[in-house]
């Protein structure tokens, strides 16, 4: 990698390398940091798990979930979508989900339970837009019914 | 002249009342089941003029309120235009259902101002606004498309002795349209933004203010109305409206409608949209152009 970087301040000049995609995706972990790192994303997947814990509209669902493991998937998944030194080895969306009867409603809860979680941990409106727009295409795959 | 003044005092009053409760209620919405509206904040819009949930002019394809699969949400709005030579009141409520179909009322109340002293006439115009929409497929933040639906607006002049004088044809009429919204997550700047196209099917003049249909034409005309705008935080909202206008009638030529706004959204049950708008030629006249003012309560 090291290599290639080297080839590209050669060949096309900083600015050219500032928009290589490959260049670019590689290190690129602002997100991470912006989240607070290892430490900020704990922070922040803890908060969460209390907000879920503490909403009716959506902590039924969770009865059945082994919540260590679900805050260890999550933790990962959020470093990796942020680009920190992670790699989630969780199921797919669809399979971790299956069966658990998520509609529009409880996603919405989940949407909002994240949102407050990053506001209590003084996340700024860029890097939780972000995380979110990371997250969103999930939504097919976690909502089973209308 | 006086005893229609202190009524209009009485109705403002009242409808200050109205709001009042409903905030109040709207604080303790929580308590009931159903109206626990799941919808993300800012998602339900604000009152658009006419009643349908959207932004300042232009209705959107947002459904009223914050309800979700089989929630209910309820809002109620008050609004004031003031231009150079005009003012104009709307007041309303909306009902939404499992974030699928918007049921709205609205009353218009428009003063004619210097121009109803220069023609020795009532100096007011009453409208109501009908009006349904239906969400036919897409979600505003989910998904590739944008989030679709269709609507209609039936309205009713109350005062047409005025617009039938200048030659608008109809006393009652009702507008159709389609209209496609999509919010972008970290779409610039890594702020939310949105956009919005509503097609019209209308004959309204001055959204029917003038009445409908004219001598000039009165058929429908195929409409374009357009709202573009970016959350700068999760609560406050900037952007611009466009909403096309028709020309029917020969007495006065009608201008497009621009409007640049800002929206607050503190919590689900209140949203405060300021703007700038500018009419433009209004009832022969021109460079109509003032400040907009609107409270939305919902629950």
């Amino acid at each position: 990698m090291l290599i290639r970087i080297l080839v590209c301040i050669v060949a096309l000049g900083m600015s050219g390398c500032a928009q290589h995609p490959s260049s670019v995706k590689y290190g690129d972990d602002d997100l991470y940091r912006a989240l607070g790192g290892e430490t900020g994303i704990t922070a922040i997947v803890d908060q969460f798990l209390w907000n879920l814990a503490d909403d009716e509209r959506i902590n039924a669902h969770f009865v059945d979930t082994n919540l260590q493991r679900f805050r260890t998937k999550l933790i990962e998944q959020f470093c990796e979508l942020s680009g920190g030194p992670c790699t989630y080895t969780g199921d797919t969306m669809k399979l971790s989900h299956a069966g658990m009867g998520i509609d529009h409603a409880g996603f919405n809860a989940l949407v909002e339970a994240l949102i407050e979680a990053m506001e209590a941990h003084n996340v700024a409106t860029g890097p939780q837009n972000r995380l979110l727009a990371l997250l969103a295409p999930m939504h097919a795959d976690i909502i089973e019914k209308g | 002249m006086n005893a229609r003044r202190a009524g209009r005092a009485v109705a403002r009053i009242a409808t200050a009342a109205v709001l009042a409760v409903m905030l109040l209620a709207g604080a303790r919405a929580s308590a009931f089941a159903g109206f626990n509206g799941s919808r993300i904040l800012a998602t339900g819009g604000a009152s658009q003029i006419e009643g349908a949930a959207g932004g300042g002019i232009v209705p959107w394809a947002v459904i009223a309120g914050y309800g979700s699969n089989s929630e209910w949400g309820v809002t109620g709005f008050y609004t004031h235009v003031s231009v150079d030579d005009y003012d104009l009141d709307a007041a309303g409520i909306a009902a939404g259902y499992s974030n699928r179909i918007e049921l709205s009322y609205a009353r218009q109340q428009f003063d004619l101002g210097t121009l109803g002293d220069a023609l020795g006439v009532d100096k007011k115009f009453r409208q109501d606004i009908f009006g349904a929409k239906v969400r036919l497929w897409g979600d505003l933040i989910y998904g590739r498309g944008p989030q679709v639906s269709a609507g209609v607006q039936y309205k009713r002049h109350l005062d047409f002795a005025l617009p039938r004088a200048i030659g608008a044809r109809r006393n009652d009429d009702t507008d159709f349209y389609i209209t496609a919204t999509k919010l972008f997550l970290a779409g610039l700047f890594d702020r939310n933004v949105f956009a919005n196209a509503t097609l019209r099917l209308s004959r309204a003049n001055q959204i029917g203010i003038l009445g409908f249909g004219g001598d000039k034409d009165d058929s429908r005309d195929v409409l374009f109305e357009g709202s573009a705008g970016i959350f700068i935080t999760r609560h406050i909202a900037a952007g611009f409206e466009y909403r096309q206008q028709p020309d029917n009638l020969s007495f006065a030529t009608q201008d497009d409608w621009f409007d640049a706004f800002v929206a607050v959204f503190p919590n689900k049950h209140v949203a405060i949209v300021a703007a700038y708008a500018d009419l433009g030629s209004v009832a022969t006249l021109d460079k109509q152009s003032g400040w907009y003012l609107s409270l939305e309560v919902s629950f």
